[in-house]
């Protein structure tokens, strides 16, 4: 099998030009022109080795798992499992019993919504979130709420799109019971705080749920360092494939709540008398899982690491300083989310030019941004902007992409203006 | 296809200066549509005596199609009548979707989205102001129109 490149140490800068050849799909042209996938953020590509990895997965150990004494379904297992255990260590969680695979952030988030949230909410009862959570982080709250009568308080954010975090830390009330938190935000990039944040949760016996969907592919996430209680993300953003996801959660939590979905793999015995549920986290998992989707995930995973996510989170930051100074160099463009901690991506907006229109002439040259409100109305909202333009980075984009980038959009200035 | 198929010289023109743009105070008809793909609103408001379109005028912010497209339909609709509004926007629609149809020569300066089609995302833009038109006319002005 494919691995992935080997670069001799972990202090040189990454080799992007090796790196890009990992990637079929960055080879595309779009229009005639070389593809500049600057869409990461709402999915990234997948490099050979995961490709190869699903590939390997349905031509000699697929079976369903958990259930044969064949020799397929044996080697299946293991490898459902094996992609478990590299999403524990990727994490650092205690135990494999605390990663439940899913199909997604989205997923994930609805799981703990309806099977923690749901049962130990009354009416009255308070979860809190931030101002700038995506639509997946605020929805199944509100469910939740619906059904329960407790309801969302929102911690606000300042003009930069940093959380407030003194105003965050005085909402806690007597009747607070969960926070839920981006751990970077989509639709500006900004790195929350969220140690801290958890630190005042717990120091209010709250627990807290930390959406990871944009963090785990530029950050290194220590689940334990940060003493989350749930830890959310997508295989999709971390260069794996679409339809797998991980939601983490501390096991004394999850072995205190009910099953959310009933059906074959989650339980021990049935019989019509009553069910004895399987352990965790199988318990969590009813039906047969997207299971080429984990081994993928595992080999992205492995794909990451071998890159190393600080070398990543440097080239990252370096491709950050150079589009922010290019396109804030264009007359009349405004960056929007100007955090002092942020991920490699920039939200903007061009005086008389608007984003959608953007999007469609950046297109035609071949480069691939994300226009609209990024599933994150409510922060648009607060920047009072129905849409933005948003290029996010991956440590495949290059500076020369970037400066693509900035030319298409001067070019789009001088069309529409 | 080229990027200025899309963007022809007449749609720069009235994005950059909107024709009959504005509100009319009631007893005008009024809806509101709204394109939550890229967060267009637009207003339209018409007035209509003895079945005929007497005046008309739009408001909102929206993309260079959007403005263009609502601010080419007002100069084509003002005076006709409602059936022949609509027979207009069903050839606005073929004008928008249909990959090999002709122009239809009566279109005039309407011809000018003919190269929305080649751009398939940006249908609904060109489109919003013509079911939000609909809608004014039809004065179900309680529900916002929305092209998803
Ligand atoms: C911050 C954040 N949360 C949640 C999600 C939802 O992820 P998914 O669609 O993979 O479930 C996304 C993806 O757009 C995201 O950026």
């Amino acid at each position: 099998m494919n691995t992935a490149v080997s670069v001799p140490t972990d202090r040189l800068p990454l080799d992007v030009e090796r790196i890009r050849a990992d990637f079929p799909i960055l080879s595309t042209k779009v229009h005639g022109k070389p593809l500049a996938y600057l869409d990461n953020g709402a999915s990234s590509q997948r490099p050979r080795a995961v490709l190869d990895a699903e590939r390997y997965y349905a031509e000699h150990l697929h079976a369903n798992v958990h259930r044969g004494v064949h020799h397929l379904s044996q080697v299946a297992t293991d490898a459902y499992e094996g992609a478990r255990e590299k999403v524990r260590h990727f994490l650092n969680a205690r135990s494999t019993k605390e990663i439940v695979f899913v199909r997604g952030t989205t997923e994930a988030i609805n799981l703990v919504a309806q099977s923690f949230a749901v049962p130990n909410l009354k009416a009255g009862d308070e979860i809190i979130v931030s101002r700038l959570e995506h639509h997946a982080n605020i929805v199944p709250w509100q469910l939740a709420c619906e059904r329960t009568g407790a309801k969302l308080v929102v911690a606000p954010i300042s003009q930069a799109g940093e959380l407030e975090i003194e105003a965050y830390a005085a909402l806690f009330s007597a009747r607070t019971r969960l926070v839920a938190l981006s751990h970077v935000s989509n639709a500006l990039g900004s790195v929350l705080p969220v140690r801290e944040c958890i630190d005042i949760a717990h120091r209010h016996g709250v627990p807290v749920l930390i959406d990871g969907a944009q963090a785990v592919p530029h950050i290194p996430v220590d689940v334990q360092a940060l003493g989350c209680d749930f830890y959310a993300f997508s295989g999709h953003k971390l260069y794996g494939p679409t339809g797998i996801g991980i939601l983490y959660a501390r096991e004394a939590l999850l072995a205190a709540m009910p099953p959310w979905q009933g059906g074959g793999d989650m339980i021990l015995s049935v019989s019509f008398e009553g069910t004895t549920y399987n352990e965790l986290p199988f318990r969590f998992e009813a039906g047969t899982p997207n299971i080429a989707g984990a081994v993928g995930l595992g080999a992205a995973i492995d794909y990451v690491t071998s890159l190393g996510l600080p070398r990543i989170a440097a080239w990252e930051h370096e491709l950050l300083l150079h589009a922010t100074e290019e396109l804030s160099a264009i007359d009349g463009l405004r960056i929007v989310g100007t955090a002092a901690d942020k991920a490699s991506l920039v939200s903007f907006v061009v005086d008389g030019v608007h984003p959608h229109d953007l999007g469609t002439i950046l297109d035609q040259e071949g480069i691939a941004i994300r226009t609209g409100h990024h599933c994150a109305m409510p922060v648009m909202d607060f920047f009072g902007l129905p849409a933005t333009a948003r290029a996010s980075f991956s440590f495949y984009n290059t500076r020369d992409e970037i400066s693509r980038l900035a030319a298409a959009v001067v070019d789009a200035c001088r069309l529409l203006r | 296809m080229e990027i200025r198929d899309l963007y022809r010289d007449v749609i720069l023109d009235h994005n950059r200066n909107p024709r009959n743009f504005g509100v009319l105070a009631p007893p005008a008809r009024r809806a509101t549509g709204h394109n939550p793909l890229c967060g267009d609103r637009l207003e339209v408001y018409v007035t209509v005596a003895d079945d005929r379109v007497t005046d008309l005028r739009f408001e909102g912010k929206g993309c260079a199609i959007s403005v263009a497209s609502a601010s080419l339909m007002t100069e084509a609709v003002r005076g006709k009548s409602t059936a022949e509004v609509e027979a207009l926007y069903t050839r606005v629609h073929a004008l928008l979707t249909e990959q090999e149809a002709p122009t239809d020569p009566s279109l005039g300066k309407l011809a000018a989205l003919s190269g929305v089609r080649e751009f398939p995302a940006r249908v609904k833009c060109a489109s919003l102001c013509w079911h939000t038109l609909n809608a004014a006319l039809a004065s179900d002005a309680t529900k916002p129109i929305t092209t998803e």
